[in-house]
């Protein structure tokens, strides 16, 4: 489907991959391009409805946000935690060195 | 360069005039939870790596957050003394990053509906005056995990204990003119919070930290660019951290540069600030409601609770022990300074001379746990004993030189003053039959002064009081012994 508006143009789909820290080849990049804007462009429709007067909607479910006590009642689990890390040392993560 | 000397503090004179501060403050206060923001682990500080860790901390695939309703108590408590409004109704949002010691991938954080809007609070400055800062909002987000870089040469090590404990970070509006008006600031926001009993204020610890944005300007211009200097967690650094910024910024502005916007560390060992990301890595947050969690809604009557609940705060706890206890504001002000203090001075002033006793808190007792390094918590001095020397001063059983004596026996052995004073036989000497016996000696030994006396000389006076003074060893009551010395010289 050709695209009707160009939303995002490849300089900003650069930045949102590397925002996303997501690294995508030369190549992939006009299609991927084309891709965001045609769903872009399809979810835009939506901008069509007015709704200056209308409340964002948080749930259709009518829930209110459940609240906790301040009870301490889980951790303890460093070897769940530490279970998938690639590399662990004396109960911390290790990775490699990101001091900028 | 000018003379600097007469220049107000946050005023820079540079080649082209003065310069101003502007300076926004930005803290974070760490709630006094026993646990997280959204989890059930521990928020204690200093335990074993990643012991206070849930699954929801460390961010696994389907765990839910669940708030913690004491946090949303402390936020809206500290709202409430901040005179600040409060919104019945927030949201919380996601702000992404990428860093190690954030496994989400995002912190909870609230962005454009705060759960505490817009306020202001009184400031007292060094030299007794006292401004008004307001402030833009304060909202609940979760800290981020601690990075400890200097364990390997290659290698980060990354503890997640305080990840997603509850932090409050309360803005100021840029109504920040100096470095002292911001210390001044911070000082007050942690003696409420710890008034209120939201946040423990320790800034060592972390508890309570501040980012400063500072910019200058030509008095009357618009504001300039601004720079942000990231977790300053002392008051002497904030105001080191803003002095060097400001002076920084001046620099390059009169060399006829522009500032960037940008975000800057404050080096101690330097006493200057650097800049800490790449413009390149300019963040971008891409704020967005968090859909794991609906708005935070409370009712008003709840809030009216919690204001009901709340405890006397510094500023009208001042005018009471002025009114009260008869004191200066500027006692006051020293005294409300910490809850600490004046949970102690009313306890010792209870019943009692209130100028006095204010007197011997702020002078001795502070100068002495100066000398001695203790902090307030330290002192061995109880309340209770510094008002019972308080009333053997004030019922003449002590003279106030002696009491200073009995004073230092007090900080070395935690005896009471009434102790001190019985064992070492200190107490003060007030029978008229007792003093004349040595007004009678001191005359006898000194004849020729008495006759010089006799003969005009009056300013012998003093020296016979100190004589009588001297052989009660200081115990004789010193306005008896004035009155019975001019009866006797006549």
């Amino acid at each position: 489907m050709p695209n009707k508006n160009t939303i995002v143009d490849v300089p900003t789909v650069n930045k949102i991959a590397r925002l996303s820290r997501l690294d995508i080849s030369e190549g992939n990049k006009e299609s991927l391009t084309n891709d965001l804007n045609n769903i872009l462009g399809f979810v835009a429709q939506l901008d069509e409805v007015d709704t200056s007067n209308v409340e964002p909607l948080a749930s259709v479910t009518g829930h209110k946000l459940p609240l906790r006590n301040d009870d301490v009642n889980d951790g303890n689990i460093e070897h769940l935690v530490l279970k998938n890390a690639p590399e662990s040392s004396s109960g911390f993560f290790v990775v490699p060195k990101v001091i900028e | 360069m000018n003379d600097t000397s007469t220049l107000k503090p946050g005023h820079i004179q540079g080649e082209t005039g003065i310069w101003e501060m502007v300076i926004g403050l930005e803290i974070h206060a760490q709630i006094s939870s026993k646990s997280k923001l959204f989890s059930g682990a521990s928020a204690s500080f200093g335990s074993e790596a990643n012991r206070n860790v849930s699954l929801v901390d460390a961010a696994m695939p389907g765990m839910l957050p669940v708030i913690n309703e004491f946090c949303v108590e402390q936020a809206v408590k500290t709202g409430l003394a901040l005179n600040a409004k409060i919104n019945n109704v927030s949201v919380f949002d996601r702000k992404n990053y990428f860093y190690a010691d954030l496994p989400q991938g995002y912190q909870i954080s609230q962005f454009t509906k705060p759960i505490v809007g817009e306020g202001e609070i009184i400031v007292d400055l060094d030299d007794g005056e006292q401004t008004t800062i307001g402030i833009e909002r304060l909202h609940l987000e979760q800290d981020a995990g601690k990075s400890l870089h200097d364990q390997h040469p290659t290698k980060s090590y990354i503890d997640l204990n305080r990840t997603g404990v509850a932090l409050m970070e309360i803005v100021s509006k840029p109504d920040i003119r100096s470095p002292q008006e911001a210390g001044a600031y911070v000082k007050k926001i942690r003696s409420i919070l710890r008034y209120i009993g939201a946040c423990d204020g320790n800034m060592e610890e972390g508890s309570l930290r501040a980012d400063c944005n500072v910019s200058v300007r030509k008095s009357g211009e618009e504001f300039g660019t601004r720079c942000e200097i990231k977790n300053l967690n002392s008051i002497r650094f904030i105001i080191q951290a803003i002095q060097s910024e400001a002076e920084r910024q001046v620099d390059i502005l009169e060399e006829g540069g522009t500032i960037d916007q940008e975000t800057r560390l404050f080096d101690t060992s330097t006493g200057e600030t650097r800049s800490m990301r790449s413009k390149e890595d300019a963040h971008d947050y891409r704020y967005f409601p968090d859909p794991d969690l609906l708005p935070l809604e409370f009712t008003e009557s709840w809030v009216q609770d919690i204001k009901e609940k709340l405890p006397e705060l510094p500023d009208s706890l001042k005018k009471r022990l002025v009114k009260d206890f008869g004191i200066t504001a500027y006692d006051a002000s020293i005294l409300v300074e910490e809850k600490d203090y004046v949970d102690f001075y009313q306890q010792a002033a209870n019943g009692r001379d209130g100028k006095l006793t204010a007197n011997w808190m702020i002078t001795e007792l502070f100068g002495a746990l100066k000398k001695d390094n203790l902090s307030f918590s330290e002192s061995p001095i109880t309340s209770e004993n510094l008002g019972e020397l308080i009333s053997l001063i004030s019922n003449g059983t002590i003279s106030g030189k002696i009491a200073k004596e009995v004073f230092s026996e007090m900080m070395k052995s935690k005896k009471s003053p009434s102790e001190i004073v019985k064992e070492k036989g200190l107490e003060q000497v007030s029978d008229d039959s007792e003093i004349l016996k040595l007004i009678d000696q001191v005359i006898s030994d000194n004849q020729d002064k008495v006759n010089e006396y006799l003969s005009g000389k009056d300013k012998l006076f003093g020296f016979f009081v100190g004589q009588v003074m001297k052989l009660s060893q200081g115990k004789a009551n010193p306005g008896i012994v004035n009155k019975l010395l001019k009866e006797k010289l006549k």
